[in-house]
């Protein structure tokens, strides 16, 4: 479909930024090990307020934009989040609510489904309570069990994600019951990917090759027995994969992120690149960031690429991957993702992945997300 | 292909939004964190499923709008892949 006419086409004039996620707020009350959050959210002290995020939507509407993600942090820390999800609704957005579930009482998720809110998705950690409090540093198991009730209450569709990695990987079978019993209709489980505070803790979060062929197959199996009733998608770490995902569809094509303090990213982690000036919603329309602004123009395309993108057919299918992972692994973000097994890097893949298949010999802490942490990370 | 009689109320899927997006020139159905780009055909079709209509109703509507004598194949065809996929729904 995408061929290679209509790719350059698409380069030179970039169609509507499809997919909005607004990152409404840093503070959360959980402190996963693996958030994606960047490190450094500490330093995020202003915030973006209402009106701006309410001017944000208009303007991203405007440019066709149709699907909205509110999230964070935790999304439902923002006071004026029924606010924001009305006015989305009114402009035709469908409103994704990307949550935790901790704070969202019987009050809020009616004034949420008054407002339009389209859908939720739910977060767990696990399915056995003690794991789920560890890994979220808090209490939080059952408030989700009654926050999954309500969510059916208020008939939205049950749509369960659960970030997998090393220490709940093999309880894959459990969580899938747990889905089951809340009478989920989706369940993303969703390998952890390596960004922000997952790539601070990788170590002891990147599971076995072997842990990820069971749960795998332990998913398929449960897929037999479900059937139409629960649609459940495995979400394999692209460390175990020899061809990089086609992160974003290509930076600056269909997505656009704008993190608490109104920095424009066109993907979550992109802050981190370096010797790129992201553009602020403060400052500019949202049709000059998407359109014009360096931070956005920077990755489009294929100008930007080395070998052995350059000259590579996969181009127009994968992107060359993600930017950030080239960059966190060879610090150039310009490089081949090394997920590929064409990248002169992907050695550097491989022997993160052969350091999960021994037995841990010598433990670091688990680093948890919260600000003290975060400020620690920063200063180093 | 069974399943989908003469009488029966085809009605958009729960959690799912069709609406038409200037911006791509078409119908899109909205969905929990996707859309799908409807052609124009199917963006007719899935327009009309509004539980009220049967799906002999909606034939006769679109080879009306459309001045073709016999939709009905591609209309049943059409509905059951949409209705596999969750885009729509039947209610009892």
């Amino acid at each position: 479909m995408a061929g290679t006419a209509s790719l350059s086409t698409a380069v030179n004039r970039p169609g509507p930024p499809l997919w909005l996620l607004l990152e409404l707020t840093y503070k959360c009350p959980l402190h996963c090990v693996y958030c994606s959050n960047p490190t450094d959210f500490a330093r995020t002290t202003q915030e973006l307020g209402t009106d701006d995020w309410l001017r944000v939507l208009r303007e991203a509407r405007a440019l066709g934009a149709v699907q909205l993600g509110l999230s964070g942090g935790e999304p439902l820390m923002r006071d004026d989040l029924e606010a924001i999800a009305a006015e989305a609704h009114a402009l035709g957005f469908y409103t994704n609510l990307i949550t935790s579930g901790v704070g969202l009482n019987e009050v809020r998720i009616k004034a949420l489904k008054d407002a339009g809110l389209d859908h939720i998705q739910l977060s767990f950690q696990d399915s056995t309570r003690q794991m789920n409090d560890f890994l979220s540093s808090t209490r939080t198991f059952e408030l989700k069990s009654k926050v999954a009730a309500l969510i059916k209450k208020y008939d939205y569709p049950m749509v369960l994600n659960v970030v997998l990695h090393r220490l709940n990987i093999d309880h894959v079978e459990e969580i899938l019951h747990m889905a089951e019993g809340m009478q989920a209709e989706y369940v993303e489980l969703a390998n952890t990917q390596y960004y922000g505070w997952a790539w601070t803790n990788r170590e002891q979060l990147l599971p076995s090759r072997e842990q990820v062929r069971r749960a795998e197959e332990t998913t398929q199996r449960f897929r037999e027995k479900a059937g139409q009733r629960m649609k459940i998608y495995f979400v394999v770490p692209d460390y175990f994969e020899r061809r990089p995902k086609p992160c974003m569809n290509g930076m600056g094509s269909v997505f656009l992120n704008v993190i608490p303090d109104g920095t424009a990213l066109p993907c979550h982690a992109a802050r981190m690149l370096p010797g790129i000036q992201f553009p602020n919603v403060r400052e500019a329309s949202v049709a000059s960031i998407w359109f014009d602004s360096p931070g956005f123009n920077h990755f489009r395309g294929d100008a930007w690429m080395k070998e052995p993108c350059r000259s590579c057919p996969e181009k127009t299918k994968d992107f060359g991957g993600c930017r950030c992972q080239a960059y966190l692994f060879t610090g150039d973000a310009a490089n081949a993702d090394p997920v590929c097994d064409l990248s002169p890097h992907h050695h550097l893949v491989e022997e993160a992945v052969a350091r999960a298949e021994r037995p841990r010999v010598e433990e670091k802490p688990l680093l948890f997300r919260d600000p003290r942490n975060s400020h620690k990370l920063s200063t180093q | 292909m069974s399943g989908i009689g003469a009488t029966a109320k085809p009605s958009l899927g729960r959690g799912f939004r069709l609406q038409w997006e200037a911006a791509q020139n078409s119908h899109v159905l909205l969905y929990p964190e996707g859309m799908v780009k409807l052609n124009a055909s199917a963006g007719e079709i899935m327009k009309r499923c509004d539980g009220e209509r049967t799906v002999a109703e909606i034939t006769t509507d679109l080879e009306q709008a459309f001045g073709a004598p016999d939709l009905s194949a591609d209309v049943t065809a059409f509905l059951s892949f949409a209705l596999e996929h969750k885009w729509l729904e039947l209610r009892a």
